[in-house]
């Protein structure tokens, strides 16, 4: 299938050369910030600046969990980015199978109000959002951390755009057979929606790692907090400790770059299908 | 025979509505409730311990008499006008240069892309490091080089906003060429050959095919980062708190700042009109221009 490559031009080896360089700036933050991590303190403010330490100290990744809770901080992250993206999957889903593949009255209208959602940024939302979770008493719960982020209108549209184009024939078959709407998303419209579903869970995982705002106004013990706001929180605490402050960021970022490697196709697919889905 | 067929065409209704109920209570709970209480609140005093009482449109006038507001207006309108071209500029000259025959063209997409999947927090903790007027690597880099004057960057109210700003193209530069590179690899290379047999190289080849056949994606990405940079928060947070004196002071810091450090939740949601508002008016203007610019390949 795939054809010889063509040998690159002049030109193409000068755009190789400069997207190279462009690349390198795009990774210098996170070069300078594994650096200033494994630093012995005395080298930290030196200058001419210490590029690579010729002492590295890894223990530096250990204070980080003995200063703040900062282990629980990032369990905590993983069960509410796992739990979001677990309830997204299926609320969506649910939606999308109604959407796409049954007829009921209102469901277009329906439709564009879920869509119209798109439209209202989220801070909008925050003040009522707020008293509510803190008049349920969901203040530093996980169901507070949660439950705001269990629907979502891109997850919904995304599934529904990819489950139109399974063929109308496959669910009229499975009718015929006798197959329940229950048995129909279950058997056949989830597994065939696989590509969109994996996009959406990669997608949707990544975004609540690193949400800062809703988990940073309605948590306050620090046990409760998310590894984003520990983080914060940390460096309202050591504003001059930058190995402390950058061992904390390389952990917050490792997990979402070995997620992205694994599933980067799946992601840029997510990414991309909104922007062609519109036309 | 009918009434069989009614009967199927009822329990498929039944079936839509049952499979629609989670995401129906979820979107009334946090999205749709929320947007009208938001609107309501806006016309109160509030400070969340005591009852709120009505206020007709006080915050709204006390809004548009606030210098701060006017300033934090004025900020994002600078961060936005400055952020939102520099990101698709960048994120289109490295789609152009990637969608060429190059090497390790899938490790430079994904190198260019890893800021987007970044934490903001994280990554804007070691962007301050950076920027740190004394010890940093970005002012050790210039006074090596020999500049004398040497910014003093978050801690200036002239250089906090450019680094500010530096850092969210940064982060966001991945994602509008990820979007470019797909619309790219859209335009069919039939078009490209026909324009070669007139002659069209270059330059011209550039203007009168590539960017006309783009469009459709320049107006997404467009949109798209219009508005999340008007949403700007986390960046602004960690690197600069709002400061020194409000010089990066945006909107949803303000919203963020009023309603969770001043406990005036009326103002704060007032604030917050004004950012839908704006984000509504911005998505109705470019439906409209949509249609005027706007080629379909």
């Amino acid at each position: 299938m795939a054809e010889p490559r063509p040998k690159p031009s002049a030109a193409d080896w000068l755009v190789f050369a400069l997207l190279l360089a462009g690349a390198l700036l795009m990774c210098g933050p996170f070069l300078w910030m594994v650096s200033t991590s494994i630093k012995p303190a005395a080298e930290v403010f030196k200058f001419p600046p210490v590029l690579l330490t010729a002492a590295p100290q890894p223990q530096n990744y250990l204070r980080i969990f003995t200063t703040i809770p900062f282990g629980r901080a990032v369990l905590n992250s993983l069960v509410v980015a796992g739990c979001v993206t677990l309830i997204q999957l299926i609320v969506c889903s649910l939606a999308a199978y109604a959407f796409a593949c049954l007829r009921f009255r209102g469901r277009e209208i329906l439709f564009l109000i879920y869509l119209s959602a798109l439209m209202v940024p989220s801070q909008v939302t925050l003040i009522p959002n707020f008293i509510l979770v803190r008049d349920l008493g969901w203040i530093d719960s996980y169901q507070g951390l949660i439950l705001p982020y269990g629907f979502s209108s891109f997850g919904t549209f995304l599934l529904r755009q990819y489950m139109k184009t399974i063929p109308r024939e496959l669910i009229e078959a499975a009718r015929i057979d006798g197959a329940g709407h229950l048995q129909i998303y279950l058997r056949l419209i989830l597994p065939l929606a696989r590509p969109a579903l994996g996009a959406l869970a990669i997608f949707t995982f990544v975004a609540q790692w690193n949400n800062f705002l809703w988990p940073l106004i309605t948590t306050t013990k620090p046990e409760m907090q998310v590894a984003t706001v520990a983080l914060a929180t940390l460096q309202g605490q050591f504003n001059t400790d930058w190995p402390l402050l950058m061992t904390g960021s390389v952990i917050a970022i490792v997990p979402m770059l070995v997620v992205f490697a694994l599933g980067n196709r799946a992601f840029i697919s997510g990414i991309t299908a909104g922007s062609f889905g519109g036309r | 025979m009918a009434t069989r067929l009614s009967q199927l065409a009822r329990t498929e209704e039944r079936a839509a509505w049952l499979f629609l109920l989670p995401s129906l209570m979820l979107f009334l709970a946090f999205t749709a409730a929320p947007v009208i209480w938001a609107f309501l609140i806006s016309f109160t005093h509030w400070d969340l311990f005591t009852a709120p009482h009505f206020a007709w449109l006080d915050n709204y006038v006390a809004l548009a008499n606030d210098p701060i507001f006017r300033q934090v207006l004025g900020n994002t309108g600078v961060f936005v006008a400055a952020a939102v071209p520099l990101e698709m500029v960048l994120g289109l000259v490295c789609a152009l240069g990637l969608n060429r025959n190059i090497r390790g063209q899938t490790a430079l997409r994904v190198v260019y892309f890893l800021p987007v999947v970044t934490s903001t927090v994280a990554a804007a903790l070691v962007w301050a490091w950076l920027f740190n007027s004394n010890f940093g690597l970005i002012n050790d880099a210039l006074s090596l080089l020999g500049v004398a004057d040497l910014p003093k960057w978050l801690a200036s109210s002239r250089w906090a906003m450019p680094a500010v700003i530096t850092v969210f193209v940064w982060q966001n530069l991945g994602y509008a060429m990820v979007l470019f590179l797909a619309g790219l690899q859209n335009i069919r290379p039939d078009v490209y050959e026909a324009a070669a047999l007139d002659g069209a190289t270059g330059w011209s080849r550039f203007w009168h095919i590539t960017l006309p056949l783009l469009s459709p994606m320049t107006f997404f990405v467009l949109i798209i980062s219009i508005i999340s940079s008007f949403q700007v928060f986390d960046l602004v947070f960690v690197m600069t708190k709002a400061g020194p004196s409000n010089a990066t002071n945006t909107l949803v810091y303000f919203i963020y700042q009023n309603g969770f450090v001043f406990y005036q939740m009326g103002y704060s949601s007032a604030a917050a009109m004004v950012l839908f508002l704006i984000v509504l008016v911005l998505t109705l203007i470019q439906y409209r221009l949509q249609d005027r610019w706007v080629h379909y390949g």
